[in-house]
């Protein structure tokens, strides 16, 4: 008797969501099946990895990331073309730190400025991120949408605190949202139904659970991207059918393991090479889990990511 | 759960009197409101329908499926009003359910009508004489069914095995009977059988008051047991929320505060 494959086949579908322009746009999502087990279903497009910028110098990374950017990370629109023609990102995230009322305080005009002026600057897309404080964030990525309008981006993070403004932003703009919430699946489902409740096309959403990184509670990121995956497929719920952000990198670069030294942990071996390694062994984990976004900082990881990918597709 | 929505029926005097006059409004309004609140299948009962079946039974699918993209199940004992059914339903979003088979030889061509139109097909596990006693006598009825449907080449999986709920009114005991049914059904193939109940049939003769709390304290019972499916009112709203909670209870759904909303 010849073995048969058991195959097990969804009801259900990850969204289609598209972002950027002309030839550079790209798509995430469209899974039928679980991530790259191609052979029960259709996973037409392969996760995406972007380049993490910010809109002011990255003081708070550690050494090893920081130094690869050193030249250009003066500058957001410098750092973003690095990125794009130097590194050959396909999508690149700039993070709006300095509008943070303890990071700068800066005005949502003069981030729309800086937007701007990287949409100039770029050909790729595009995600813009606000500095995660709830008041302002509301403000400055409703400012953010404006500036960006016809690039369709995506921007975020709507949350629970904060999502009818940035929604109705979204929506007027026509760009694509991030709704996170805080590692809790029903808040994840929650604020999918409030957001579309709001008109917002569920089809234009992506859904960021909140990452961690190894060591630091990833198995509870893990496991809620795998229960979104699954209620999206298997009980073929459209609230949970968005595709899945892992924002990897500022979770990864601040724990002990990327930040020691080698004066202070010789037993843990070259600097470099453990953070490079925690960044992508959390993505690769994320990626099995089911996310079809990444941001992620170092070069090196994201290549080793990228190459994982390749070979598992 | 699978809601056949149960209310354009010819029982209904308000739908009866539009199937006369072939005044397609009151149905297409029963139709959409259903729809909207969550039936999967419209059931079309048109009765015996003895004259002029045919053609009724084509101009309710029409006319209901011009305004809900459901499929229809088709309720009725005419043979030939069924084959005119099947023959213009659209199959675009869903296959038809035909309502129903059974162990009456009356009832076999409805079976061989579903396996050539590939439609799926209610089987209600009584015979031409009495009414099933308990729950094993109605599996022995739906083994019957099932070899028949074999020999048909109608798949298992088309087959929903209906118990026949009784009224509790007169009949107490047989609302467990019906119960241990659901169970057993599901028993007797691997994937496990489909099952269906016409679940308002609990509480007829009860006061009317009474009714919608019967049914949805039943449909919890029926649920917990496996159903599949319910022929019932998707208009009500007690009803539909209970069964909204219960699958969150199963874990069929996922819990959101909103979950009642969706």
């Amino acid at each position: 008797m010849s073995f048969v494959v058991p195959k097990e086949s969804f009801n259900g579908k990850v969204a289609s969501v598209d972002f950027g322009k002309d030839d550079k746009a790209l798509t995430i999502g469209g899974d039928s099946a679980l991530p790259f087990l191609s052979f029960e279903g259709e996973l037409p497009n392969k996760p995406v990895v972007a380049y993490e910028i910010q809109d002011c110098p990255p003081d708070d990374w550690p050494d090893t990331v920081r130094e690869v950017y050193k030249d250009v990370s003066g500058d957001p629109v410098t750092w973003a073309k690095y990125c794009q023609d130097e590194q050959g990102a396909k999508a690149i995230a700039l993070r709006l730190v300095s509008t943070h009322p303890d990071r700068g305080d800066k005005s949502a005009e003069e981030a729309s400025q800086t937007i701007k002026d990287v949409l100039a600057a770029i050909s790729v897309p595009l995600i813009i991120l606000g500095s995660n404080h709830i008041e302002k964030d509301s403000t400055v990525l409703v400012a953010a949408a404006e500036a960006a309008s016809g690039n369709n981006c995506v921007i975020g993070k709507a949350q629970e605190g904060n999502y009818k403004t940035i929604v109705a932003a979204a929506l007027a703009h026509n760009h694509k949202l991030i709704a996170m919430s805080e590692l809790d699946i029903n808040l994840a489902k929650q604020l999918n139904i409030l957001i579309t409740q709001m008109g917002f096309d569920k089809n234009k959403l992506i859904t960021d659970p909140m990452c961690s990184a190894l060591g630091y509670g990833l198995e509870y990121t893990y496991s809620v991207m795998e229960r979104i995956r699954l209620a999206g497929l298997a009980q073929n719920d459209p609230t949970m059918q968005p595709p899945i952000l892992g924002d990897v990198g500022m979770y990864v670069w601040k724990v002990k393991e990327t930040v020691a030294s080698e004066a202070d942990v010789p037993e843990w071996g070259s600097l470099e090479e453990r953070g490079i390694a925690w960044e992508t062994l959390t993505a690769t984990s994320l990626i099995l889990s089911g996310a079809n976004l990444l941001i992620m900082r170092h070069p090196s990881a994201i290549e080793n990511v990228g190459k994982t990918i390749d070979e598992l597709v | 759960m699978i809601i056949i929505g149960e209310k354009i029926s010819v029982i209904a005097k308000k739908v009866r009197e539009a199937m006369e006059a072939r005044d397609p409004k009151p149905i297409q309004d029963l139709a959409l409101a259903q729809w909207k609140a969550g039936a999967y299948f419209i059931d079309v009962n048109i009765g015996p329908a003895e004259d002029n079946g045919e053609d009724l039974m084509k101009w309710m699918c029409e006319s209901i499926q011009e305004v809900v993209q459901a499929p229809l199940c088709l309720d009725t004992t005419n043979v030939s009003a069924l084959r005119a059914g099947l023959e213009v339903h659209n199959n675009e979003w869903g296959r038809a359910l035909v309502n129903s088979t059974s162990n009456d030889p009356e009832r076999f061509p409805i079976l061989d009508l579903a396996a050539e139109f590939n439609a799926e097909l209610i089987a209600l596990t009584v015979g031409k004489g009495g009414l099933p006693a308990d729950a094993e006598e109605r599996c022995g009825i739906a083994a019957e069914i099932m070899a028949r449907a074999m020999e048909a080449g109608l798949p298992m999986e088309d087959i929903y095995l209906d118990p026949l709920i009784l009224q509790v009114c007169t009949t107490q005991d047989q609302a467990m009977h019906s119960i241990k049914a659901i169970e057993m059904f599901q028993e007797l193939n691997d994937p496990p059988m489909k099952t269906v109940v016409g679940l308002s049939n609990i509480s007829n003769g009860v006061p009317k008051n009474m009714r919608s709390l019967i049914d949805r304290t039943y449909a919890v019972l029926l649920m917990n047991a496996g159903l599949t499916s319910a022929i019932a009112n998707p208009l009500d709203k007690e009803m539909m929320d209970t069964i909204k909670t219960t699958e969150v209870f199963m874990n069929k759904t996922l819990y959101a505060d909103s979950y009642l909303e969706m």
